[in-house]
C-alpha cells in the first residue's frame, strides 16, 4: 500500500513526539518526583546514554561496530576532571595526588586545562581530532566489520593500561576525584547537583534531536547506505570512508560530552570507566534498547545503568550472569532490541507492520 | 648479550602461547567469518583442566603430559557447545557472533569464578620442567622451552590436518568458496563444527602451557584474547604462516618493549603498531585468495 503524503509527513515527524515525551519526563517529571539521590543517580545514567546516542548512530545505524567508545567517554571525562582537579588546586596550585604519587610538580600539558574556555574547547576538539585521524586511517583502507570491532576494543584496552601506568600524570588507577567545584560553582550544594542534572538531561535530548535530524537527512539515507552495501554505494560515486567516518566522530564528540558530564556528576574518573567492560557496558544497553532506533539507544544505556549500580553492588555475581545472559539472549533472540518487541506487540492492532521489522528486514542486524 | 636474550627467548615463549590462541581464532575467522570473544575463556578452561588434571593425577611428572589432551578435550567440548547453541544459529550475522560470545565469556568467567574462586589456584611444574638451561647469560626455564615446543607440535599438527587429510582438504575448500565447496558435496556445517572444535581445542593446548607459566585464574584469558585476535588481524585471515611470523613478532616486541619502559607502555605500543601495519597492508601479512568482494 502507498502511504499518503500527510502518513509520509506524519512518519518522519513522529519520532519528534517521542523525543517531546522523553523530555518532558528527564525535564519536568523527573525532578518533580525523585529524591535528589535517585536525581544524581539518574544524572549518572543519562551520561551513560549520551555515549549509547553516539553508538546507535554508528553501530546501528552505520553498521560500525564500535567497541572502545570508552576511550572518547574517557577522554571528555578525563579533561573534565583535570579542570576540576586544577580548580580545586586554586591559581598556581598543582592537585594534590601529583605531590602524593611523584615529586609534586605539573606536567606542562597540564597547564591549558587551568582554562574553562580552554577545557570546554578540548572536550569537543580533542575526540574530533582523535576520532578523524584513527577514522581516517581505517575507514581509508576499508578495514571494516570484525578488524575494526577489535581495533576498537584493542584501543580502549591500550587506554586504559596507559591510565593505570601513568600514575603520576593521571592519577593511575584510582583516577581523578575529590573535585569541589564545577565552573566556581559549590559540587556539595544540593542546587547545584540539580543543575548538573538539568544540564546533563538537556544535552542528552540535544543529542536525540541532532541525531534524529542526521537520520533524517541525505547523510542519514547514506549512512544506512553503507551498512547495507557499502560497495554498492562506492559503485554510487559516494566515498563511504567519509560518510561512515563523520559518524565515527559525532559518536566520539557525544561520548566525550557524556564523560565530561559524568567526572562531576559522578566525583570521579578512573581506568575502570573507559577500559573494554565499561565500553561493553555501554554496547550492551545500546543492544537492549534498540541498536537501529531512535531512543532505544538511550533507554537501553538507562536500563543498564541501573542495573549495574542496584544489582551489581547487592548481587555481584548474579550480575555477571545476568549481564552475560543480556548480550545471549538480546543479540541472539532480539537483535533489534526491546523498541522492536513494543511496535511488534500492538502492531496487529493498529494492522501494520511496526517499523521495526521493516529495520530488522533491512539489514539493521547485518 | 643478556639486555637482548632475555626479552628474545621470554618473548619468544609468550608468542608461543599467542599462537596456540591465535590458530584457533585464524581458523574460525577465516572460514566462518566468526569472532570469537570467548575463545579467551578456553585458555582458561584449558588451565583449570590441567589444574584439575593435576588433582586426580598427583604425580606431576605424568599429570602434565595427560593434561594436554584433557585440556584440548575440555576446550574443544566447550566450542562445540558454543558452536551448536549458539554460532549455528547466527551465521549470516558474524558481528552479532562476536557480541554473543562476549556474554558466553562473562559467564564462563563468573562459572570459574565460582566453581574454583576468584584468588585462581597454582599449577605445580613437574620436575624435568624445573631445569634452566644458560643460553647466552640467560637462564632460560624449561617452561618456556616446553611452551614453545608445545605450540611448535600444535602447528604441525594442524598444518599436516590442513594439508594432508581429507577433513583439512575440505576446511580449505570451505575457506577459498563456501557455496561452491557446498555443491561439490561438502557438507560446510560439519566441516564449520570440526573446524570449530579443534580450533577451540587448540587454545586449550595453549591454557596447559600459560597454567604452567602463570597457574591459574578465572580472568586469564582476558590478557590474552585481544593480543590474539591483533595476531589474527596481522597474520592475514587462515594463514598459517601469515600467523606464526605475527604471533611470534608481537610477542617479541612486547618483550623488548616491556623491558625497555614497561609493560603497560608495550601492550599500546604494540597495538599502535599493529595499526600502523594494517595501513600498509590492510588484509595482514598474507591472505587467502578469494574471489569474494570483501
Amino acid at each position: 500500500m502507498r502511504a499518503t503524503p500527510s502518513r509520509e509527513v506524519l512518519r518522519s515527524w513522529s519520532p519528534l513526539a517521542g523525543i517531546a515525551v522523553f523530555a518532558v519526563l528527564l525535564l519536568v517529571v523527573a525532578p518533580a518526583v525523585l529524591s535528589p539521590f535517585r536525581l544524581d543517580n539518574l544524572a549518572k545514567y543519562s551520561c551513560w546514554a549520551m555515549a549509547a546516542v553516539g553508538i546507535g548512530l554508528a553501530w546501528g545505524r552505520g553498521g560500525m561496530l564500535v567497541l572502545g567508545q570508552g576511550v572518547f567517554f574517557g577522554l571528555g571525562g578525563y579533561v573534565m576532571a583535570m579542570h576540576l582537579k586544577l580548580e580545586s588546586a586554586g591559581a598556581g596550585q598543582v592537585p594534590d595526588f601529583m605531590a602524593l604519587y611523584g615529586d609534586g610538580t605539573m606536567p606542562l600539558w597540564w597547564e591549558p586545562f587551568r582554562s574553562s574556555a580552554f577545557t570546554l574547547f578540548a572536550i569537543v576538539a580533542l575526540p574530533v581530532l582523535i576520532a578523524s585521524v584513527l577514522g581516517y586511517a581505517i575507514f581509508k583502507r576499508r578495514v571494516k566489520g570484525a578488524y575494526f570491532a577489535i581495533l576498537t576494543q584493542a584501543l580502549a584496552v591500550a587506554f586504559a593500561t596507559l591510565l593505570v601506568a601513568t600514575i603520576q600524570q593521571t592519577g593511575g588507577f584510582n583516577g581523578l576525584n575529590n573535585f569541589s567545584s564545577f565552573f566556581g560553582y559549590n559540587l556539595y550544594d544540593p542546587t547545584n547537583k540539580r543543575m548538573l542534572y538539568t544540564i546533563a538531561a538537556s544535552l542528552l535530548v540535544a543529542m536525540l534531536l541532532v541525531v534524529f535530524q542526521l537520520r533524517r537527512s541525505r547523510f542519514g539515507e547514506l549512512l544506512v547506505a553503507c551498512r547495507d552495501g557499502e560497495e554498492r554505494v562506492r559503485f554510487l560515486g559516494h566515498d563511504p570512508a567519509n560518510v561512515k567516518l563523520f559518524a565515527f566522530v559525532v559518536a566520539a564528540v557525544m561520548a566525550s560530552i557524556g564523560g565530561a558530564m559524568y567526572a562531576p556528576i559522578v566525583g570521579i574518573i578512573s581506568p575502570t570507566d573507559v577500559g573494554a567492560p565499561a565500553s561493553l557496558l555501554l554496547i550492551a544497553g545500546v543492544a537492549l534498547g534498540g541498536r537501529a532506533s531512535l531512543l532505544g539507544p538511550a533507554l537501553g544505556a538507562m536500563a543498564v545503568g541501573y542495573g549495574r549500580s542496584t544489582l551489581s553492588e547487592s548481587f555481584p555475581t548474579q550480575w555477571t550472569y545476568f549481564l552475560g545472559a543480556l548480550f545471549i539472549v538480546v543479540i541472539l533472540l532480539i537483535p533489534a532490541g526491546l523498541s522492536s518487541v513494543l511496535p511488534r506487540l500492538w502492531a496487529p492492532l493498529r494492522g501494520r507492520v511496526g517499523p521495526a521489522r521493516r529495520l530488522r528486514e533491512s539489514g539493521a542486524t547485518a | 648479550m643478556d639486555a637482548f636474550t632475555t626479552p628474545l627467548l621470554t618473548g619468544t615463549a609468550t608468542g608461543a602461547i599467542l599462537l596456540l590462541a591465535a590458530l584457533g581464532l585464524t581458523l574460525t575467522f577465516g572460514q566462518m567469518g566468526v569472532i570469537n570473544m570467548a575463545h579467551g575463556e578456553f585458555l582458561m578452561a584449558g588451565a583449570y583442566a590441567t589444574y584439575l588434571t593435576q588433582q586426580v593425577v598427583t604425580n606431576t611428572d605424568v599429570s602434565i603430559v595427560i593434561a594436554v589432551p584433557v585440556a584440548f578435550l575440555v576446550a574443544g567440548g566447550l566450542g562445540l557447545l558454543l558452536e551448536f547453541f549458539v554460532i549455528s544459529r547466527m551465521y549470516h550475522r558474524p558481528l552479532d557472533t562476536l557480541l554473543v560470545t562476549v556474554g558466553v565469556g562473562l559467564v564462563l568467567q563468573q562459572l570459574a569464578r565460582d566453581l574454583f574462586g576468584a584468588q585462581g589456584d597454582p599449577v605445580v611444574a613437574p620436575g624435568w620442567l624445573d631445569h634452566q638451561i644458560d643460553v647466552f647469560g640467560y637462564n632460560w626455564p624449561f617452561r618456556q622451552i616446553f611452551t614453545i615446543l608445545l605450540a611448535l607440535a600444535g602447528l604441525a599438527a594442524l598444518a599436516a590436518l590442513l594439508k594432508y587429510s581429507s577433513f583439512g582438504r575440505q576446511i580449505r575448500a570451505t575457506v577459498q568458496n563456501r557455496d561452491l565447496a557446498e555443491t561439490l558435496g561438502v557438507t560446510t556445517r560439519r566441516v564449520d563444527r570440526m573446524t570449530f572444535f579443534v580450533g577451540s581445542g587448540l587454545a586449550g593446548v595453549g591454557g596447559v602451557a600459560l597454567a604452567l607459566i602463570s597457574g591459574t585464574n578465572p580472568t586469564l584469558g582476558t590478557g590474552y584474547i585481544i593480543p590474539a585476535f591483533l595476531v589474527v588481524v596481522a597474520g592475514g585471515l587462515g594463514n598459517l604462516t601469515g600467523t606464526v611470523l605475527a604471533a611470534w613478532t608481537v610477542g617479541v616486541v612486547t618483550a623488548f618493549c616491556t623491558d625497555w619502559i614497561n609493560g603497560s607502555m608495550a601492550q599500546v605500543i604494540t597495538f599502535a603498531l599493529v595499526v600502523v601495519f594494517l595501513q600498509v597492508r590492510p588484509q595482514g601479512l598474507f591472505t587467502v585468495r578469494t574471489r569474494g568482494l570483501v
